[in-house]
Parts: C-alpha cells; sequence; structure tokens
C-alpha cells in the first residue's frame, strides 16, 4: 500500500561524515557486489566493457569544492537513499509496488510489482531511484534487508555492505529513531544535517557536516635540520674524534 | 525532464480528445447538436480515437506495460492511479453516449445525461493528468499555480477548436462557437506567456548547498561519481531543449496560438466549405503546437537531482 504508515517502530538509516569521507568509492563497490545478487538483484550493467556503459547503482560518490570566506576544501559526498520519512516516491507509485515499512521506516519496491513507469524516480529529489532498462522496472537501495536481519552473518556484518565497506567509518548505521542510540547521539554531537530539508520528505539519513577548520594542522615547512653546533660533554668528545 | 514522445503525445492527444467529448456531451446532452448519424460518428470516433492512442502512448512509455492493471490500486495516495481509474471509468457514460448518439440515433433521456456524465468524467481525468505533474515538488516549474488550470485550458481549448472544426466539416458551424475558440486559443496563449514568465522569474530555495548540506560559500561539482551519462542524466538531467528555448517558445506560439486565431478570425467571414478547411487546417495547426508546447513543458522543467551534478 502506497499510503505511508504513520508511525514506524524504528527509524533505520545512516549517517555520513563529510569530514571523514575520502572518496575511495569502497562503499560504491561494496554495495553494488552485494545488491547484484540480494534482494533487488540484479544491479544491471549496460555495455558494461564498451563505449556507452550505463548501469544500476544504489549509491554514488560526488567530488565537491566547498568555497567559503575561510578558503576551499574538497567535499567527498556519498549519495543514495535517505529512507524518507514522507517519501512521495512511494505516495505517487499507482500500483503499490512501492512501500514504506512501518516496523523499520525502511523504503523498498517490490519489483513483482513494479510497472516502470519511473513516476517515483521524478518524484526522488535526491536522484535515489534507478530504473533498470533490461528488467523493465525501478531499483533502489534495500539498506540491505538482508544482510541487517540476516542470522547466517555474524553479528558484526549485520549492517549495510557500505558500512561495513568504509576503511574511514565515515558511514554509520542505527536507529535514528531512538535518541539514546548511539547513531542519533552522534548526529546530535556533530550537528547532523538533512538534505534538502526546505522540501518538506523529512530524510531519515543525516549527514555530518564537515568540522571546522583549525589553525592546528601541519604547517608544511622545511624539514628540521641537524643542530650545526658542536655538542659539548662526554658525548660531543666522542663525536668530535670519531668525526676526523 | 526527458520528453519521452509517448507521454507527450498522450498528454496532447487525451488533453484534445477529452477536451471534445467533454463539449459533445454537454452540447449534445442539452440539445444543442442534432443527432447526425454521420457527424456523431465522425465526432465521437475522433474523440474516442485521440483519448485511446493518447492512453496506448501512455502504456508504451511503461517498463512493465503487462502489469498496467497493477496501477488502478493505489487511487488514496496516487494521482496517476487515480488518472487511471477516471480514465477507464469515463469510458462507461462515453460509451452508452456514443451508442446512443451514433447508434439509436437521440440525445434525449438516458443518453443525454451519460453525455454529461462522460463530460464530468472528462474534466476530472484532464485534472487528475494536471496534478500528477503539479504535485512533483522536485521539479519548480511543473509544481505550481499554473500547471492545473493550464491543463484545463489547453482541453478546451484544443478541444472546441476541433469541435469547430468537425462541425463546419458538417456546415453547422456556430458563430459562438467560432468566438469561444478564439477566445480559448487567447486565454491558452496569455496563460502559457503568463506562466513562462513565472518560471523565467523563479527563485528556487533548493540549491547546491541545500542539496549537499554544506551550509554558505559556493559548491562546485568537482567530479562526478561516473563517466558517462546514467539513468538520472538521461531522465532528469535532459537540456538540449533548454539551449533552442527562445525559438522554440516563437515556433509553440505560431503554431498553437496565433495561427489558429488568424485562421478562426478568418472563418468568421468564409462560406462554406473555405470556413471547413480553415478550421480542419486551424485544428491541426493548434495540434501540431501543443505537441511542441508540451515537449517544451517537460524539457525545460529542472529537476532537483541535477543539482548534484552541477547543472
Amino acid at each position: 500500500m502506497t499510503c505511508l504508515p504513520a508511525h514506524t517502530d524504528k527509524k533505520l538509516g545512516l549517517v555520513i561524515d563529510l569530514d571523514t569521507c575520502v572518496g575511495c568509492q569502497a562503499c560504491v563497490t561494496a554495495c553494488k557486489e552485494w545488491n547484484t545478487g540480494g534482494h533487488m538483484a540484479p544491479l544491471t550493467d549496460i555495455d558494461p566493457y564498451g563505449g556507452d556503459v550505463d548501469g544500476v547503482w544504489f549509491n554514488r560518490v560526488h567530488s565537491y569544492e566547498h568555497i567559503t570566506e575561510i578558503g576551499g576544501r574538497t567535499v567527498n559526498f556519498p549519495r543514495s537513499c535517505l529512507h524518507c520519512e514522507t517519501p512521495a516516491c512511494v505516495t505517487v507509485c499507482p500500483t503499490g509496488a512501492s512501500y514504506k515499512r512501518a516496523s523499520d521506516g525502511i523504503v523498498l519496491v517490490d519489483e513483482d510489482k513494479c510497472i516502470g513507469c519511473k513516476l517515483c524516480s521524478w518524484a526522488c529529489p535526491y536522484g535515489a531511484r534507478e530504473f533498470d532498462t533490461d528488467v523493465g522496472v525501478m531499483k533502489k537501495c534495500t539498506l540491505c534487508v538482508d544482510r541487517i536481519y540476516n542470522d547466517n552473518l555474524a553479528e558484526e556484518d549485520r549492517v549495510p555492505a557500505c558500512v561495513a565497506a568504509c576503511p574511514t567509518s565515515a558511514r554509520h548505521f542505527g536507529d535514528l529513531g531512538d535518541p539514546a542510540s548511539a547513531i542519533s547521539q552522534l548526529v546530535a554531537e556533530r550537528g547532523g544535517v538533512d538534505l534538502m530539508p526546505e522540501l518538506g520528505y523529512q530524510p531519515t539519513n543525516k549527514y555530518l557536516p564537515p568540522r571546522a577548520h583549525t589553525q592546528r594542522a601541519a604547517s608544511v615547512p622545511a624539514p628540521v635540520l641537524e643542530p650545526v653546533r658542536a655538542e659539548g660533554g662526554f658525548l660531543g668528545w666522542v663525536d668530535r674524534m670519531l668525526s676526523h | 525532464m526527458h520528453p519521452a514522445f509517448s507521454v507527450v503525445f498522450f498528454t496532447t492527444a487525451t488533453g484534445a480528445g477529452y477536451g471534445l467529448l467533454a463539449l459533445l456531451g454537454v452540447l449534445a446532452g442539452l440539445g444543442f447538436v442534432p443527432p447526425n448519424f454521420w457527424l456523431s460518428l465522425v465526432g465521437m470516433g475522433l474523440a474516442l480515437g485521440l483519448i485511446s492512442a493518447g492512453l496506448l502512448s501512455s502504456a508504451g512509455h511503461l517498463g512493465r506495460p503487462e502489469r498496467a492493471w497493477r496501477a488502478f490500486s493505489q487511487w488514496r495516495s496516487s494521482w496517476l492511479s487515480r488518472e487511471g481509474i477516471a480514465s477507464v471509468a469515463t469510458f462507461v457514460p462515453a460509451g452508452l453516449f456514443a451508442i446512443g448518439w451514433v447508434v439509436l440515433g437521440r440525445t434525449n433521456g438516458w443518453v443525454a445525461v451519460a453525455g454529461l456524465l462522460a463530460a464530468v468524467g472528462a474534466v476530472v481525468t484532464v485534472c487528475t493528468t494536471g496534478m500528477i505533474y503539479a504535485s512533483l515538488k522536485p521539479i519548480a516549474q511543473w509544481h505550481s499555480r499554473f500547471t492545473l488550470p493550464g491543463y484545463l485550458i489547453y482541453s478546451a481549448m484544443s478541444g472546441s477548436v476541433l469541435l469547430n472544426a468537425l462541425l463546419q466539416g458538417f456546415a453547422l458551424g456556430s458563430t459562438i462557437l467560432l468566438a469561444a475558440c478564439v477566445l480559448l486559443t487567447l486565454l491558452g496563449w496569455g496563460w502559457k506567456l503568463a506562466t513562462w514568465r513565472y518560471n523565467d522569474r523563479l527563485e528556487i530555495p533548493t540549491n547546491a548547498n541545500t542539496a549537499t548540506g554544506l551550509a554558505g560559500g559556493t559548491v562546485r561539482s568537482l567530479e562526478w561519481p561516473h563517466t558517462e551519462e546514467n539513468y538520472l542524466l538521461k531522465e532528469m538531467g535532459f537540456r538540449v531543449a533548454r539551449k533552442h528555448k527562445a525559438r522554440l517558445r516563437q515556433i509553440t506560439q505560431v503554431l498553437a496560438f496565433a495561427s489558429p486565431v488568424l485562421l478562426l478570425v478568418a472563418v468568421f467571414a468564409l462560406p462554406w466549405p473555405y470556413a471547413a478547411v480553415l478550421s480542419t487546417l486551424a485544428a491541426i495547426v493548434q495540434f501540431a503546437g501543443m505537441l511542441v508546447e508540451r515537449w517544451l513543458f517537460f524539457a525545460e522543467a529542472k529537476h532537483t537531482v541535477t543539482l548534484y551534478y552541477g547543472r
């Protein structure tokens, strides 16, 4: 049913730290690797080795230059489904293929019901949904539903593939509906923000802005030279004797 | 937004078809149109043919058209689902009206009621089509107060110009209808100019800063996540028309509004068959103009996802 649940027991989502993301694309490839065999499989690639490559990905990492009066910096920006609290992608769906789960707030597509009208991708301001031209249905991030509840995996692996892969721990997974959860504390501590809050989609995922510029960063002078003044005392005498 | 021809043709054809159906339903239902067999056959054939061709074209836009029946289920939340239901439901009174008027040759009693119900269904269906676009917040040019009235005006305009061509063809032209066609076309022209003016001055609060959560300063796209165009850029990042915006707007105005007005004004002074020829020409030229207008409606619309790509 494409009407939204009035309440979700949990608000599972991601928190992405733009301060520590190094743009290595490990989350992108880990996502593709897991999900091309997962709930939304396959993540079709069209002409993968040709000149006109196209394909379905749930997670894309952009790089931006953010210039303020203090200076400029490069910000790597992973973009994926934000599992919004009021996702218009769900309510516009004419078939009931798109739905938001009342249990954990994850937004999913039932591929057997999708007619491929693409309206949900128009309704998503974040570009989270990608159409699979080969299968003729819409695909999107599942928050790795087939990992996070998977009893066959070790407990520490029951997180989305992108989170497990991140080498700088820039991606965090948890219940954003519980103010006491570690992930909610992190958002509160770092001043996590919503993307395009003015559109009113109420995204569950939060982004942690880069930390403020500090003067503590390594200055880059010439390497420190050996002292030229001769050392005194016994060691100085040894140095002089051996230098002869 | 990518102007898929199937969707451009769909909204243009069903707009004209429902406009004609609504006018035929009301006028025949109120006894203003004679129960002429050939007139009713051509009129209802044209209206239902345009509607059916448009709906079939929209089904061609689907990735899995064989599942289209599922689209009737989510009327509680989805304007697309409501459109599907309204379009199919309108076929019931429209079909009964067609049987009564064309086959039985009458426009009174239950046939009149069916005609009026078909008109209501046509208006409701055009409203649902307009709301599909007007309800999309990521596309500021569509999510505006101009979209829904625009769909209704263009439907009434193209429907009335078609009806005029039809009646003139049977030498049944009416100066009141002719005047209505001219006024509706002028109204459509004015509405289109006002819409363009509004869109050109649009100050959209969503920008690269709010899209990335990076406050202050400027955010410039340094590197895309991929080297080739992906689905998002092909579907939502269409830019060809913006390059030729001024020229395409001129073409729209000449074909959809200026030429039909000139042709229709000339019809006032001309006898049959010249009046019929010019009326038909006006309808054809306007339909072509509305295809360009609808193409621009898509191509000029800018989706927020393009902000992530620095476009």
